[in-house]
């Protein structure tokens, strides 16, 4: 029964990702005064492109071939571990957060070499970019998450939720260092605006679509859908660590249905966020990531500092 | 004592301790002069919501006069001043950037970690709730130090000297519940009249060596002539 659950919660996950980016995009049109696509556009799009052949360059080798497989695996296994409506779920307990992020490291280190593979010129500038902002976020997530770590005594994702659920409502600065910390990393390794831009692969300025611009058909779905997967995951991770109320924390029918609204509601909040972020800003120089990075790094070794000043528990004498 | 003993008022009170500490980082990475007064002023709002949270918490109601006083000097009249200083002389659309931000960032950190440290006895010996914020005002002392190191314009300078004396008043605030009224009146005014004094030292300065850079008070006028 649990074990349904949780590969039920798995592939609602993946089925919901690119409803949760048709969203964001919905919303942004709508600040553009745009008139905004469907919300199911891009389930149109990955129908549209997974019809369609996909063809191989000429000197790409199997790396090429494989990545769209390893980076949607490692994503939907990564999507397996962390809770969506329910804690407590047998996959949850396999893996911890470290785990994860190994898994984001996974599917990276092959789209990397998938755009170098085909040796053009714009694959290595995309891949080269990617590693760079990946090695400075990657530091500030692990900091961001072992502040949660600290204070829930895991780094296990259902046990710290269990934990903050158990303790109520505590005002704690480390945690909203660590959130803020990990909302800035989020926007760094989506690929959203002011980091990178997702709407476009005519820029120089690109990352992301700079690697995979030798993709097609069912190959680029893959990897599309993967990234929308990684978007979502990136706001459950937010939305469940630091507000987990409302999640099921047994396996009845109300509180399953319950934790699905309340995790609906939360992303959809989180999406406005990040579609207002992004009309507001513009996109920044490639050479001001580093900076944005740094601060987020800055952030969450601030919320472990705070953790240790202000929140550890004393020692009378 | 863990936080999650704490009552949510006491919470708060560590909440915003640790907020003014991010206003500092936050001095300490800001290029543009305009910006760094307006979070010198977002430093002062918050000095004075913790002041009158613990006036509240503790029910020391002296306490809500000096909130009231931060408020009024460090939150709204000083940023004020020094923000019509800043345009009279020309100087919001310059840039004082550092040269290796990542560095002072993680400098800044490591005073952090350095004034817990120092602090660590003091908090040992004493049942107060608040005296864990006491390396965090440390902190805040240290980094506006810091502030006036790294920066090379003589406003920057002020505004790191400013943000030196709210550490010091944070410090009062968590340890001993503010200090005397005659001291607290006396500093404000002390600081108000410092204002007014660095704004003709700016002045004096400008008209000497014709820019507020203090780097070129080092290099000889003649040499340069």
């Amino acid at each position: 029964m649990a074990w349904l659950l949780a590969i039920l919660q798995t592939l609602l996950f993946v089925g919901a990702a690119p409803l949760l980016a048709g969203w964001i995009k919905w919303i942004k049109c709508r600040l553009q005064n745009r008139k905004a696509p469907s919300l199911l556009q891009p389930y149109r799009e990955l129908r549209k492109l997974y019809r369609k052949q996909p063809i191989m360059p000429y000197p790409a080798s199997w790396i090429f071939r494989a990545t769209p497989y390893i980076v949607f695996a490692s994503t939907v296994l990564a999507a397996a571990f962390v809770p969506l409506v329910a804690v407590n779920l047998p996959t949850a307990r396999i893996a911890d957060v470290i785990v994860l992020v190994g898994f984001f490291a996974l599917g990276r280190t092959f789209q990397v070499l998938a755009g170098m593979d085909i040796g053009t010129a714009f694959g290595g500038m995309g891949s080269s970019r990617e590693m760079t902002i990946s090695s400075l976020a990657e530091p500030a997530m692990l900091m961001a998450v072992f502040t949660l770590a600290m204070s829930a005594h895991t780094t296990n994702l259902s046990q710290a939720m269990n934990y903050v659920l158990d303790t109520g409502l505590v005002l704690r600065p480390s945690f909203v260092f660590a959130m803020g910390g990990l909302m800035l990393v989020a926007v760094a390794e989506t690929g959203r605006i002011p980091v990178d831009n997702p709407a476009t692969h005519l820029e120089l300025t690109m990352i992301h679509e700079a690697m995979i611009l030798e993709y097609s058909g069912r190959w680029l779905a893959l990897i599309e859908w993967a990234s929308q997967i990684k978007l979502m995951l990136y706001g459950v991770l937010i939305a469940n660590i630091f507000f987990p109320w409302g999640i099921a924390q047994d396996f009845s029918l109300e509180a399953l249905g319950f934790g699905a609204v309340v995790i609906g509601l939360k992303l959809s909040l989180l999406a406005m966020m990040l579609a207002l972020s992004e009309a507001l800003f513009a996109k920044m120089r490639i050479f001001r990531v580093q900076e944005y990075l740094s601060f987020a790094y800055l952030l969450s070794v601030l919320g472990m500092l705070s953790h240790i000043i202000l929140e550890a528990a004393r020692v009378h004498h | 004592m863990s936080i999650t003993e704490l009552t949510l008022y006491q919470q708060a009170i560590l909440l915003l301790a640790g907020l003014i500490a991010l206003t500092s980082f936050l001095m300490l990475g800001q290029s543009r002069l305009v910006r760094l007064v307006l979070v010198f002023a977002l430093q002062g709002v918050l000095l004075a919501a913790t002041t009158s949270m613990v006036a509240y918490v503790l029910e020391f109601p002296h306490l809500y006069i000096s909130a009231g006083l931060t408020l009024l000097l460090k939150g709204i009249l000083i940023p004020i001043m020094l923000y019509r200083l800043i345009y009279r002389m020309g100087l919001h659309r310059e840039m004082d950037t550092l040269e290796n931000p990542a560095r002072v960032m993680m400098g800044g950190a490591s005073l952090v970690v350095f004034s817990y440290y120092v602090s660590l006895p003091v908090v040992a010996h004493s049942p107060l709730v608040t005296l864990n914020a006491i390396a965090v005002s440390l902190a805040v002392v240290l980094l506006g130090m810091l502030l006036m190191i790294t920066r090379r314009q003589a406003v920057a300078h002020v505004v790191g000297f400013m943000s030196i004396e709210n550490g010091l008043f944070f410090a009062a605030v968590v340890s001993t519940y503010g200090m005397p009224m005659v001291v607290e009146l006396g500093v404000a005014a002390d600081v108000l009249v410092a204002t007014v004094v660095f704004g003709v030292f700016f002045f004096q300065i400008r008209a000497s060596i014709d820019s507020l850079n203090v780097d070129r008070l080092s290099k000889l006028s003649e040499v340069e002539k």
